[in-house]
């Protein structure tokens, strides 16, 4: 064992001696190996645009699509007339907002008391008296359609791939590449199949969902006990009654956070497909950012945050929620005595708003808003900070951020290629060595090497600084129970917050360069370094704590020889996320203006050109499938090693 | 054949009379696209009102500018009432050539887009707005990024404007940056404002930032056929891209084919919709100036001016 792993270092060092040789000898080196020569270069665009002109008009798929888009649209028009009074059939709506929040109260209790109850019946009654009703309504009528659709598929495929192996085996790594492909990727192809407006804001939010569904049921279906399935069995059930009345609800726990999962992910797809046509929340959003009305955006992001916060805890104590067995001789009134108060509460609610419309809805002119305190502050903090700001960015431009973005692209891709294998192989062998060229060697193929250089540039310094301050935050919070707890409701907070909102702010601090695009992809970056770090920490065996300070080590001693090695691997997860979470931000980021693979992703986006959005969406996969498949693989040897 | 003629013209004494009589418009809603600036939000919901008020149902999306004219083609959208000679016209005129949408109408507007600053740069460079005084200024406009060079924010890469090559062509001491989007100039010009350091990016009129901001254009040398693709033609006989960019810029009203058949009374009036660059930077400014919603400025906006919206439906 040993000596092979210092074979294996040895090989390391060896590759990584040749990478430096191909850095240092770039002089001399020919053309071909500093770039990819022309004839390399393959035209994957083209064949992809070929395979998607052949679906959508040879094979007309495009009649199937547009038939699939109209049943979702059918129930988009219903809950949007439910919801916001759109004139479609049934005709019945709007539903008033006293009704709605008086539900959502109600619901909150019956799953788990008051707070819940406080909860979810409070965000829906900030929203009404912020004025935002329509626009949330918007949202929502949207996200009721989509989460349901992407439950039943991920169920569907989920139990499909649970069934069969070979399936699985075709999904696995399909789901990998979807995971990481960034929001952007997905829409370009369904402007193409279904157009633009709610209807491909819903569909964008089902495919960009799905995915973690699937897992989750595919991992709750495996783990269902032997013993289970024995019992039902015995009692006699068929293959269906196995499925849907043993498997699937013991599985429930698993089946269910893959619900609340879609839920997050629709969240996080409200803003960003607004680009393609879906109304409410997000449409309003980057309306307001674009006339530079910080306040009023807040107040939308902070309606966003509440909504997630609602739905996330509303499902996961459904999730949690054990089935109630009410004694059966007691009456039907007592059993079902919140249906009754809800059933009150709402007609109390429907006559308020009869007799007054301020309980219908709340028109902006009589809303409530915090806007002009929030812009007062930013305009303050701009100020003051300016001075600060205007240094911090002339270091980091001149010292940090040039000089390395220089580096990266003066780096012969030959170099780079060698240096990626060196890295697999000290981490996971040849295995490993070939999965990290083969990804990169890819990005090279597809003609986007330099940009792709700016892109990893980009993300490298980002989690770099993010881990600076995410580290020692991590730490700094793990001491107290109580202080990790309100840490990480703010990271909660900080990671539901649209992402956009942070865009305008730090170009008002930091101008259009990178110095602004660093800044804001810290934010997201930090925030699952901070989180697992403290989940890493406070998860370390007391008992070895205790013994480490029996034995009189001190507490620095304990942090660095006893907590932080032992908390390494759930702090990779944490590096591994940041990872992912900065490259889909750098695509984001560039809404303030970069010279990377975002900025290209943008062009494709607005030109409809399908092949170019989906290899620039593959080359990102590719960078986060890479570094995850290292940080899994050292992960697991850090895991062997500690006897975890 | 008398018989034809008279009723002919009373039809057209019908359609005088009562617009609304003649028009058989389907029952499917008109879809008209919302783009990112309040303008087009304002004015689009103004049309859609005036349609309302004819009977007719009407719809909002919000698509993004460029892809639009590909969605107005199919019909996904019925069409689009602000189409701008320089940012989109290559974009609509793809869309005309591929078939499905035209021009249905113009506004009585002039578009441009150039450089421009802000008033209290004129302060710091007061040769402004001469393009020689400008240059002579680079080293006000200087940022980390740049070095020793004046930067100009330029807008996104896509709205492809030719201003390095313009820089090269003039000889001028100054670095293009490309911000990523319209908001990201705003907030460049937001921050610059509150500290009043002098700043020049590209603009275009009619817009709501020069209700905000007041300021001027820089005068390059001024625009002549021929100077972006001869050299011969403009300052320096060997350089194209030696001249500012056209003054007056075309704003149009683009239309779905099948808009005419399925809802005549709307495409009848959506020709004859027109607006001065006064009306439009008004629309504009209700919203980011005076903070109304999109849907409340064009309610108070029809309110200020009934003559001109009615004179629409005859």
């Amino acid at each position: 064992m040993t000596a092979r792993a210092a074979r294996g270092i040895g090989l390391a060092g060896l590759l990584l001696a040749i990478a430096l040789g191909l850095a240092l000898g770039k002089p001399v080196l020919p053309l071909g190996l500093i770039r990819p020569p022309e004839w390399l270069v393959q035209p994957f665009a083209d064949w992809i645009n070929a395979a998607f002109y052949f679906l959508q008009n040879d094979l007309g798929l495009m009649a199937l699509t547009r038939a699939f888009s109209g049943v979702v649209e059918w129930l988009l028009d219903v809950t949007a007339n439910l919801l916001y009074g759109k004139s479609r059939w049934p005709n019945i709506g709007p539903i008033p907002w006293v009704v709605i929040a008086a539900t959502a109260f109600m619901a909150g209790y019956a799953l788990k008391g008051w707070r819940l109850a406080a909860l979810s019946g409070g965000t829906f009654v900030w929203i009404a008296l912020m004025g935002q009703w329509k626009w949330a309504m918007e949202t929502l009528s949207v996200i009721v359609v989509a989460t349901p659709f992407s439950v039943f598929l991920g169920l569907a495929l989920g139990v499909l791939a649970w069934r069969s192996p070979r399936f699985e085996r075709i999904l696995n790594p399909i789901l990998n590449v979807a995971q990481s492909l960034p929001h952007f990727a997905y829409m370009v192809p369904v402007v193409v199949f279904i157009g633009v407006g709610p209807k491909a804001g819903a569909i964008v939010t089902i495919i960009f969902s799905v995915p973690p569904m699937i897992r989750m049921t595919l991992l709750g279906l495996k783990k269902v006990p032997e013993e289970v399935i024995e019992a039902g069995k015995m009692a006699g059930t068929t293959r269906w009654q196995l499925l849907s009345r043993v498997r699937i609800p013991t599985a429930r726990a698993e089946i269910l956070i893959g619900v609340n999962q879609v839920i997050m992910q629709c969240l996080a797809m409200v803003v960003l497909a607004s680009f393609i046509g879906m109304p409410g929340l997000g449409q309003k959003l980057l309306q307001l950012l674009q006339a530079l009305k910080i306040g009023l955006s807040v107040e939308i992001g902070v309606t966003i945050v509440l909504l997630a916060i609602t739905l996330d805890r509303l499902s996961k104590a459904w999730a949690f929620r054990l089935p109630e067995h009410g004694e059966p001789s007691a009456m039907w009134l007592r059993r079902n005595r919140l249906l009754v108060i809800w059933i009150g509460l709402c007609a109390v609610g429907f006559m308020l708003a009869r007799f007054a419309p301020y309980f219908h809805e709340v028109e902006r002119n009589q809303a409530l808003s915090v806007a002009g305190p929030i812009d007062a502050a930013m305009d303050q903090l701009i100020r003051l900070i300016a001075p600060l700001t205007a240094w911090l960015r002339w270091f980091l431009i001149t010292w940090v951020l040039i000089p390395m973005r220089d580096a990266y692209l003066w780096l012969p891709f030959t170099a780079v290629l060698t240096l990626l294998a060196a890295l697999g192989w000290a981490v996971g062998g040849l295995r490993s060595a070939l999965i990290c060229v083969s990804y990169f060697a890819l990005i090279a193929l597809s003609g986007w090497w330099d940009r792709a250089m700016v892109t990893v540039y980009m993300v490298s310094i980002s989690v770099l600084i993010a881990a600076a301050i995410g580290l020692p935050l991590g730490i700094w919070a793990a001491r107290s129970p109580a202080r990790a707890e309100r840490t990480l409701l703010i990271c909660d907070t900080a990671q539901t917050f649209p992402s956009f909102i942070y865009l305008i702010p730090v170009i008002m601090l930091f101008g259009v360069n990178d110095v602004a695009v660093v800044a804001a992809v810290v934010v997201f970056a930090a925030v699952p370094i901070v989180r697992y770090t403290i989940e890493g920490l406070c998860n370390v065996p007391s008992e070895l704590v205790e013994a480490a300070e029996m034995s009189g080590a001190t507490r620095r001693q304990t942090l660095w020889n006893v907590r932080l090695p032992m908390a390494l691997p759930t702090m990779l997860v944490g590096a591994n996320q940041s990872v992912m979470f900065s490259l889909f931000m750098v695509i984001i980021a560039a809404f303030i203006g970069t010279q990377d693979l975002g900025q290209e992703m943008q062009r494709a986006l607005s030109s409809t050109d399908v092949g170019k959005g989906m290899v620039l969406g593959f080359a990102i996969a590719f960078m986060g499938l890479m570094t995850d498949h290292l940080i899994t693989r050292w992960s697991e040897g850090r895991k062997r090693a500690l006897g975890v | 054949m008398k018989s034809v003629s008279s009723i002919l013209a009373g039809t057209a004494v019908l359609a005088l009379l009562a617009p609304m009589a003649l028009a058989e418009d389907s029952t499917d809603p008109i879809i008209i696209p919302l783009h990112n600036w309040s303008s087009q939000i304002v004015m689009s919901h103004v049309v859609g009102d005036v349609f309302a008020s004819m009977g007719n149902a009407v719809e909002y999306v919000t698509t993004d500018s460029q892809a639009v004219y590909e969605a107005v083609r199919l019909g996904d959208v019925s069409l689009e009432l602000e189409v701008w000679e320089g940012a989109f016209g290559a974009s609509f005129d793809a869309a005309v050539a591929k078939g499905g949408i035209h021009a249905a109408g113009a506004h009585n507007a002039v578009t441009r887009e150039d450089w421009w600053y802000p008033m209290w740069t004129k302060e710091a460079c007061p040769g402004l707005p001469d393009w020689k005084a400008l240059n002579d200024c680079a080293a006000l406009f200087a940022t980390p990024e740049t070095g020793d060079k004046g930067r100009f924010l330029g807008g996104p890469v896509d709205w492809l404007k030719h201003d390095a090559e313009k820089v090269d062509a003039l000889g001028m001491n100054f670095a293009v940056v490309n911000a990523g989007s319209a908001a990201a100039i705003w907030a460049e010009l937001g921050a610059a404002e509150k500290t009043k350091t002098p700043i020049v990016v590209f603009n275009w009129t009619p817009n709501f930032a020069e209700a905000v901001w007041p300021g001027e254009f820089v005068e390059f040398p001024k625009w002549e056929p021929g100077c972006n693709e001869d050299p011969k033609v403009g300052m320096f006989p060997e350089k194209t891209y030696d001249c500012g960019n056209p003054a007056t810029g075309y704003l149009k009203i683009a239309a779905w084919d099948g808009m005419k058949d399925k809802w005549p009374a709307a495409y009848a009036t959506l020709t004859k919709v027109t607006l001065t660059n006064a009306q439009i930077a008004e629309m504009a400014k209700l919203v980011d100036i005076d903070g109304m919603e999109p849907e409340d400025a064009a309610k108070s906006w029809m309110d200020a001016n009934p003559d001109v919206w009615k004179a629409w439906l005859n």
